[in-house]
């Protein structure tokens, strides 16, 4: 173990991911399949390309949903990817390098990988086999490679324990999980990480579980871990706040895709994307004098099965634009919003000239609201509530709203699925960014 | 390790404590005389004469023959001490049997899935909603040919009854325990199948065998006792068996003999509730949503005026 390498990032590929989906089918009842009927797919992870850098510490941080962990596990192969490919560049000796390609490893060869890529959980309290020994849970992976049984296990297993501070080793070793303290176990679950000396560790919240005055403690752990053996970090996190003590790079995820990346100072200096600016916002103020409000955007994270059109921020985004992919189930959103702040009588006379709202559940870029009969009163109804709130940003979104025969038809702009492109020195999925160089045109006074 | 097997024990009070305990000796107290038969019975389960002297027929019981003699001119009192031999063998081979199969099918069964999981669990089903006695005469009928009426016969026929009730809980388990962080873990080391299977799933589903085996155990003495005396059960030339002693025993009672069915139905009666009591004693301690940890008693320290004040605020 403990063989020193080149820790400072330099720049070399160590892993690429590629146009990563991981795609989840969802199972539906047994009757559902036999009828055939789609029961839907969740895209955890959506078209991802990062790659991560030999020796630095990339932080995948987004609120809980946003495909983090299945990334992760993607990595180490633990998750089947659909598409796209996940490379990792080993090194061999002399200075070579050997490629493979985790998505595509299969059996013994995805197995064998394992001695490189390690994984950190994130609840200590699930990830030791509560029937093993710590001993034999901590040695159990240099057993599984073959690189030491019998009396030479207990030996590494207790420099492993000693390295993570599980200090004298000989009292732990034969204790089971449920005999340690949640902070115990996680050095457990590292020290059986590192014992196979792995230049990737991917460390899946490894703090969120534990108690607020051991989480600084893993953290610095990690950071020695690092130094001491050259270890190269993904570090996932729904905490900008640690990320910035710990990461070098951060990429920002959304509903499976990547919506923000770049190096960690310039992301806290000058977050471009919403959905950044808006985390940054969530961190506590450790001055309680300074405290603003905290809250992440309004509505919820929508359902990774049925994501938003064009861009799937977009209807949490403070700065949405006409082009951010407006459509259905936003304006059914806005008529509910609206309800609740009405007297019931009027709220009962209002549902009943629009109609049932189900027919907005399927995403579409035209819908037709009440009957014929009441289009007048519905294109008041719309007027009126575009009235309370005009910078309600869905507005800008609807290209036209016209009576039809059939009642009244809203249109909504063409939207925009925006890619990651580089703007200053990040790279932004926002139709925002980079700023369209604009010429003032020339007014005279 | 041995402080790990016993703090389920010590996590007990009362009553669970009490029951596993009475269990545990009734069963204890059988064991003693299947394993010293040979010595504690006066005479061979199947021995007649007594130096080249018949025994009496139907005699009552005395100083000479305890438990009185049964119409086939045995000792009852050797016949209940041998048939504990004969029924501890059967029941442990039979619950050893269904363990051995029952636990690895549906471990493998769970943690494979797919159409390997419905097709066994299918069977498996079927198995179980089968009565159980008329499933025992059946396989004892098939058996008899190959095997003879012997104990292995009847420890097999009733080996086919309890497995479906291994591998039900060790599969449902299995599944469970499948989606776990720590087989993630095992898969995320390199850990084979075979490997998670064997190290990481089997020591955390079969937790609950100990107390389905007990349970099995006891109404398998039932089983094994109405096989016997339905007469599909081990042969009398074979081994004692308590059952066959009943059936014998019917024609006693009508006559106002009441030692030949006395003594061996009260065996079967305290067999069974002994290794019941076991069992339910151990689901008591096993099985954590049933079990209520003794709370301690909280010791106060002892309160001094001058600074008691100051410690209660520390605290
Ligand atoms: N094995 C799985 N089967 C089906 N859906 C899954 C599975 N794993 C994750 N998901 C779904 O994928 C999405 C992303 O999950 P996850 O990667 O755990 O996000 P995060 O770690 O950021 O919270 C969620 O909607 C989750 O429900
Ligand atoms: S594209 Fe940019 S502005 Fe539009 S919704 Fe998405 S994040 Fe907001
Ligand atoms: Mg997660």
């Amino acid at each position: 173990m403990q063989t020193k390498r080149d820790v400072t990032a330099t720049g070399e590929s160590l892993v690429d991911i590629r146009d990563l989906e991981v795609h989840f089918e969802l199972r539906g009842g047994m009757l559902k399949r036999l009828l055939g009927m789609d029961t839907g797919t969740v895209k955890a992870v959506d078209g991802v390309n990062i790659s991560l850098k030999r020796g630095e510490v990339l932080g995948l941080v987004g609120e809980s949903g946003s495909g983090k962990t299945t990334l992760g596990r993607a990595m180490l192969g633990l998750a089947r990817s659909t598409k796209g490919s996940i490379t990792y560049h080993e090194r061999g000796g002399e200075g070579q390098t050997r490629e493979r390609v985790v998505s595509q490893l299969k059996g013994a060869d995805l197995r064998s990988l394992r001695t490189d890529l390690q994984m950190v959980f994130q609840d200590p309290n699930a990830a030791l086999n509560p029937s093993m020994t710590i001993e034999a849970a901590v040695g159990h992976p240099l057993k599984i490679h073959g690189i030491a049984k019998g009396e030479d296990l207990r030996p590494r297993v207790a420099a492993a324990l000693e390295r993570v501070g599980l200090a004298p080793a000989e009292q732990f070793m034969s204790k089971y999980p449920a005999d340690l303290s949640g902070g115990q176990k996680q050095r457990a679950v590292i020290a059986r990480a590192i014992i196979l000396d792995p230049e990737v560790l991917v460390a899946d919240e490894p703090v969120s579980m534990l108690d607020m005055s051991v989480r600084a403690k893993i953290l610095q752990l990690m950071v020695d871990l690092k130094k001491d053996l050259g270890l190269t970090y993904v570090y996932i996190t729904h905490d900008l706040a640690s990320a910035k003590f710990f990461c070098d790079r951060i990429a920002i995820m959304y509903l499976g895709r990547v919506v923000e990346i770049g190096p960690t100072e310039e992301i806290f200096a000058d977050p471009k994307h919403p959905y950044t600016k808006a985390l940054l916002k969530a961190i506590p103020e450790p001055d309680p004098n300074k405290m603003v409000p905290r809250d992440l955007p309004r509505g919820e994270i929508p359902d990774a099965a049925k994501p938003p059109l064009g861009c799937s921020f977009h209807p949490r985004c403070p700065e949405a634009v006409a082009e951010c992919g407006w459509e259905s189930r936003d304006l059914r959103v806005l008529l509910e919003e609206h309800w609740t702040r009405q007297e019931t009588t009027s709220y009962e006379e209002e549902q009943a000239l629009v109609g049932s709202l189900d027919r907005l559940d399927d995403p579409q870029k035209t819908v037709t609201l009440g009957s014929g009969a009441d289009s007048a009163r519905v294109r008041g109804l719309l007027d009126r509530i575009r009235q309370e709130n005009p910078s309600e940003p869905l507005w800008s979104g609807v290209d036209e709203i016209s009576e039809t025969g059939d009642g009244v038809e809203v249109r909504f702009h063409q939207g925009f699925d925006p890619e990651l492109r580089p703007s200053g020195g990040v790279e932004v999925a926002c139709v925002l960014h980079p700023k369209p160089v604009t010429v003032e045109p020339f007014r005279p006074e | 390790m041995l402080n790990r097997l016993l703090a389920p024990f010590r996590n007990t009070t009362g009553l669970a404590r009490w029951i596993l305990v009475t269990g545990i000796v009734i069963t204890i107290a059988f064991v003693v005389m299947a394993v010293f038969a040979p010595w504690l019975a006066p005479l061979d389960f199947n021995q007649q004469k007594v130096d080249g002297v018949k025994l009496p027929k139907l005699a009552a019981p005395s100083d000479d023959y305890w438990f009185g003699t049964s119409d086939q001119f045995y000792d009852v009192f050797s016949r209940v001490i041998w048939g504990a031999r004969t029924a501890l063998v059967v029941v442990t081979l039979s619950v050893l049997f269904s363990v051995l199969i029952g636990v690895p099918l549906g471990l493998i069964s769970g943690f494979v899935g797919g159409w390997t999981d419905r097709m066994l669990v299918f069977v498996m089903d079927a198995l179980y909603a089968f009565p159980t006695l008329l499933l025992a005469i059946v396989f004892s009928f098939l058996l008899r040919d190959a095997l003879g009426g012997g104990v292995t016969a009847a420890a097999l026929s009733l080996t086919v009854i309890y497995i479906p009730q291994y591998f039900r809980v060790v599969r449902n388990t299995t599944v469970s325990a499948r989606e776990s962080t720590y087989v993630e873990a095992a898969r995320a080391i390199g850990a084979k199948n075979s490997s998670i299977m064997g190290r990481y799933l089997f020591g955390n589903v079969i937790q609950s065998v100990p107390v389905i085996g007990t349970l099995n155990a006891a109404d398998a003495i039932g089983t094994l006792a109405a096989l016997g005396f339905l007469g599909f059960g081990i042969q009398p030339n074979e081994a004692s068996e308590w059952g066959y002693d009943l059936n014998r025993a019917l024609d006693d009672a009508s006559s106002g003999i009441w030692w030949t069915a006395l003594f061996p139905g009260l065996a079967i009666v305290f067999l069974i509730t002994g290794l019941t009591l076991v069992g339910e004693g151990l689901n008591e301690t096993v099985n954590p949503s049933l079990r209520k940890r003794r709370i301690r008693k909280v010791e106060m320290p002892p309160n001094e005026p001058t600074t008691a004040l100051v410690e209660g605020r520390t605290r």
